[in-house]
């Protein structure tokens, strides 16, 4: 939880510049619509405060001058945003549409009967359905259900590397889990730390990073399905066992230093590893970029460089498979005024819409965004990403985020304690197993 | 007329004194207001979350009454044990590392050298400051690559690895819980040693008592009753801390600071587990009664008489 919002914070932090200039010509609108929660339904939009939220007003204010329906948009700090949520989902204060994580995050709501199916939406309009990259959509379901749409940018998880360090070092980007224990063995023995990895107990969603590609290269992402739908004998899975393996190997063999478990995300933390070449790689989300570029704009324009995860030999799962989060969705609440909500869902993949977002640095996750990205910060890199997710046959999303937050907390805290030694793969196994 | 006058105000005084206690002891009424705020706003609570202890509730749906199931849960959950000894090891730490400083300080700082009173408002600065903004600075600090740790190596030894070890971590809440309260018990004592009769220093350097023998023989004696207020409020501190977890360690590495009450916000606020939270809660509330009865007991505190009999 903690850690998502962070992230939403570092992407905002990075592209609020270009949203400023948007923010001048959409930010008129304001709360036009407020009169009109009438006994139907209420239309108020919750969202979480971020440079997007400009591109957001402006569909909502060009929605509200053609429809008889009003859209109000509101939108509240990201610390304390999912609390706020929470407590009005139990009142009769709920929103009728709000910003969310998808998935797991939405596990709750779905069970107390707060959410709105949307397939009935798509029924009546397919192209809500078609206009999305499938492997993102499919984490709008729970149970199967449709409740959330994609409105935001994509933000796999992949390698970043110092071209720099590494040119030095005589190493390439891993292609192949043996060329990545390879590079490790040759980095260390530098003296350099090959992988910067946050350790410090607020940051274990970076060694999440880890066990969910590893799970997913060696065992597929039937592996973590699996676990995500509930059943906990998925955790049995050799491939599990197998991850944690490697991971113990790893942190064996050095490959993220001898002081990780101190170090935490961010400037001053690991980014700060990578770019001053103390470390050569790191596996992060994409919101990397804009972290390095805020921090250093030198780096990031010359030496920072990214591949996708590495193929594990012999592993089941494809190479092309992604992991990290997929988008932000939007979900409609019981308390809305169903039939403005489903038509105001269209302008998620409206044209204007996506490329205001791929004008805020996002890299949105609709059919038609290939062809706005070239007007993105960075093309190159945007269409990367763009690539990466469209190409993926599957897009796992963040472990703690499919599982919910009472599966998700105590289980970070397992795979730290493995990263730290302080529990063997098999102690791994058995303790994740165990979480109810 | 002046003498008169005069007179007539000392005969006044006793008068004065006898007609107060006429005015009445304070009853039950005045007692109302402060009894209503605490009705409302500790013991009402209390009593939710007891209730709340006894259901299951995720905070949407409404609570499913599920019995002792809760506290069942203590027996086998492993972790509880261990937050439970992770928060006595604090609580020792605090007190053993706070006590001899807070008391060395305070009896430096009621004295009358030179630069005292520069140098005390100097010492008192960090209790100005947000217990918040004071573990985010530690953070930076003590950061392995780029803080102090990396320049002092030899002190930290090999790679600065402090809060991510299981005694660095525990020792760092120490360090940066004392450093922003040692303050605060400095003055307490400084004032209750400013009390301290000169009298009493006077006769014993007339015996021939060094500066060490009047400190064990007269201060520290005279502070005892400050001795007990002072390591109450570091108990209480130390039984309930929890922003300085949350922000320096966040209760790792792994579970190895995860302290009773760091324990109960995680499952409450941060899983919505809000029974076992409650649980957790008032399991919290049970062991720190106990060790402030204990407290009591031991210090002697219930029937304490004044340090200067006969003074």
């Amino acid at each position: 939880m903690r850690n998502n919002s962070r992230l939403m914070r570092r992407v905002g932090a990075v592209v609020g510049g270009l949203s400023l200039v948007l923010s001048v010509a959409a930010c008129g609108g304001g709360a036009s619509g407020a009169a009109d929660t009438q006994a139907s339904g209420n239309l108020n939009y919750w969202t979480q405060q971020d440079p997007t939220d400009p591109v957001l007003q402006g569909a909502v204010d060009s929605f509200n001058e053609t429809s008889d329906a009003k859209v109000t948009l509101q939108a509240f700090a990201s610390n304390g945003y999912k609390d706020k949520v929470r407590a009005a989902m139990s009142s009769s204060d709920m929103p009728g549409m709000f910003f969310n994580w998808g998935g797991g995050s939405l596990n709750d709501y779905v069970e107390a009967g707060k959410l709105v199916d949307l397939g009935e939406a798509v029924q009546s309009n397919p192209e809500l359905e078609s206009s999305f990259l499938p492997s993102v959509l499919d984490i709008g379901k729970v149970d199967g259900k449709l409740v959330g749409i994609p409105m935001r940018g994509t933000q796999p998880v992949f390698i970043f590397y110092n071209k720099k360090v590494m040119a030095d070092a005589g190493v390439e980007p891993p292609t192949t889990y043996a060329e990545l224990e390879a590079s490790v063995k040759t980095l260390s023995d530098q003296g350099i730390t090959p992988f910067a990895v946050a350790g410090n107990a607020d940051s274990g969603w970076t060694e999440l990073m880890w066990v969910s590609y590893l799970v997913d290269r060696i065992g597929g992402p039937e592996v973590f399905n699996k676990i995500a739908s509930g059943d906990a004998s998925g955790w049995q899975d050799p491939a599990v066992l197998q991850a944690a393996q490697d991971i113990k190997e790893l942190v064996d063999a050095g490959a993220f230093g001898t002081n990780f478990q101190s170090v935490s995300y961010g400037s001053g933390g690991t980014s700060t590893l990578l770019s001053s070449g103390k470390a050569a790689m790191q596996l992060m989300g994409s919101w990397e970029y804009g972290t390095q570029v805020a921090d250093s704009p030198d780096f990031a324009a010359n030496d920072l460089g990214w591949v996708p995860f590495p193929a594990y030999e012999g592993g089941k799962g494809d190479p092309a498979n992604v992991v990290g989060n997929p988008s932000n969705f939007v979900s409609v609440t019981t308390s809305a005024d169903k039939a403005a909500a489903f038509e105001f869902l269209e302008t998620t993949y409206s044209d204007s819409y996506v490329q205001g977002l791929v004008d805020a640095g996002e890299v949105p996750v609709t059919t038609n965004a290939e062809a706005a990205l070239a007007s993105a910060p960075n093309p190159d890199y945007a269409q990367f990403q763009y690539d990466l997710v469209a190409n993926a046959p599957s897009f796992t999303q963040s472990w703690d985020q499919a599982l919910g937050l009472d599966i998700g907390t105590p289980m970070i805290t397992e795979i730290q304690k493995l990263f730290n030694g302080q529990s063997t793969p098999e102690q791994f196994v058995s303790a994740v197993s165990a979480l109810p | 007329m002046v003498s008169l006058t005069a007179t007539r105000r000392v005969t006044r005084q006793p008068e004065a004194r006898r007609v107060a206690p006429s005015v009445g002891r304070p009853g039950v009424v005045w007692a109302l207001p402060g009894l209503i705020f605490f009705a409302v706003f500790a013991v009402l609570p209390m009593a939710g979350v007891a209730y709340l202890s006894l259901t299951d509730w995720n905070g949407l749906s409404s609570p499913q009454f599920v019995g002792l199931e809760n506290w069942a849960r203590f027996t086998t959950d492993p972790q509880i044990l261990q937050s439970i000894w992770l928060t006595a090891v604090l609580l020792v730490g605090n007190v053993a590392v706070q006590m001899p400083i807070s008391i060395l300080l305070g009896v430096w700082a009621a004295g009358h050298q030179r630069n005292r009173a520069v140098l005390s408002a100097i010492f008192f600065l960090p209790l100005l400051l947000s217990t918040a903004a004071t573990a985010i600075m530690w953070r930076q600090l003590l950061d392995p690559n780029f803080g102090v740790p990396a320049q002092l190596a030899a002190v930290f030894g090999g790679d600065g690895n402090f809060v991510g070890t299981p005694r660095g971590a525990m020792i760092a809440l120490v360090i940066v819980t004392s450093w922003q309260f040692v303050p605060f018990h400095s003055l307490l004592f400084q004032g209750a040693a400013r009390a301290i009769p000169h009298t009493l220093y006077q006769a014993a350097m007339i015996d021939g008592a060094g500066r060490v023998r009047q400190f064990f023989s007269i201060t520290l004696p005279q502070l005892r009753n400050t001795i007990v207020t002072s390591g109450t409020f570091m108990v209480v501190g130390g039984l309930t801390a929890f922003d300085v977890v949350l922000v320096l360690t966040n209760g790792g590495p792994g579970t190895d600071t995860t302290i009773l009450p760091f324990r109960m916000y995680r499952e409450a606020f941060q899983t919505y587990n809000y029974g076992y939270g409650s649980a957790i809660a008032l399991l919290l509330l049970i062991v720190a009664t106990a060790v402030s009865l204990l407290l009591v007991r031991l210090s002697g505190y219930d029937k304490m008489q004044s340090t200067q009999e006969g003074v």
